[in-house]
């Protein structure tokens, strides 16, 4: 029988879903509603400098950024499968999605690296 | 009476699969399939805030004044308008994605399965909890 290599990736499919479902919607309230709205005192860049130049947080940060990238990769290359049925197009789309996350997450870590 | 030298008459049996045609279509006709497909495009949004993310990083790292670009960019009402239906989608995966753990772990206790509500429940408080300590966090204890 050919090897499958979907375990894993179906491992960092369930991964990334429950980093993505915990993490995602509170980062979105705030950085992308709450703040730019004024709901809520925006706070200043040095906090967050102080915050992101920490190892934890930024740690936190590859993981939130990188983990649900593979999640989407999962689900949205099954979406085209099976809902434009574009199955003949297999491995452009593998190659796409999962370059996608692989790219997102790279470009991920060196930002942060690069933040002293 | 047919004569029995005749060369018998044979129909070609071609084995067809039942194979009904599927429209691309399909997840429009039932509220189940397109709820599906909506849960599934919710990724899309998920990696939406996550490019949000990395530009907000990449502003953060450029300096102060790339950090109040950023920050004056997200005020733009077409940003504004995509993070409410974003904050739409991905509250939706949070929420289906937490209904699914006891369909993927079914706790049993003394051979009795437990309501699902009860195994999902903790999933909601976690979430809470978690939100509240980043909001505190990022708020720099102020919040």
């Amino acid at each position: 029988m050919r090897q499958s290599n979907e375990a894993p990736l179906w491992a960092l499919f369930s991964a990334g879903g429950v980093v993505a479902a915990f993490l995602i919607p509170i980062h979105l309230f705030l950085f992308g509603l709450a703040f730019p709205l004024g709901w809520l005192g925006t706070p200043s860049y040095e906090h967050l400098m102080e915050l992101v130049r920490s190892p934890l947080v930024k740690l936190y940060l590859l993981v939130l950024c990188s983990l649900p990238l593979f999640h989407w990769a999962h689900r949205f290359r099954y979406t085209l499968y099976d809902g434009l049925k574009v199955k003949h197009l297999n491995e452009v789309i593998f190659t796409l999605c999962y370059g996608g996350a692989v790219v997102g997450s790279v470009l991920a870590a060196y930002v942060l690296w690069s933040i002293k | 009476m047919q004569q029995l030298t005749n060369a018998p008459l044979y129909t070609e049996y071609h084995p067809r699969w039942y194979r009904p045609h599927v429209s691309v279509y399909w997840w429009l006709g039932q509220w189940r399939y397109l709820k599906f497909i909506l849960r599934e495009l919710s990724s899309v949004f998920v990696a939406a805030v996550i490019v949000m993310t990395l530009f907000q990083l990449r502003a953060l790292r450029n300096g102060p004044e790339a950090y109040a670009h950023f920050q004056q960019r997200m005020q733009s009402p077409v940003i504004i308008a995509f993070a409410v239906i974003s904050l739409f989608f991905v509250v939706f995966h949070s929420i289906t994605w937490f209904n699914l753990t006891p369909r993927a772990m079914p706790v049993r206790l003394r051979g009795k399965r437990i309501p699902e509500w009860m195994v999902a429940a903790p999933n909601y408080a976690l979430w809470a909890i978690v939100s509240f300590i980043i909001s505190w966090l990022v708020l720099g204890g102020r919040g």
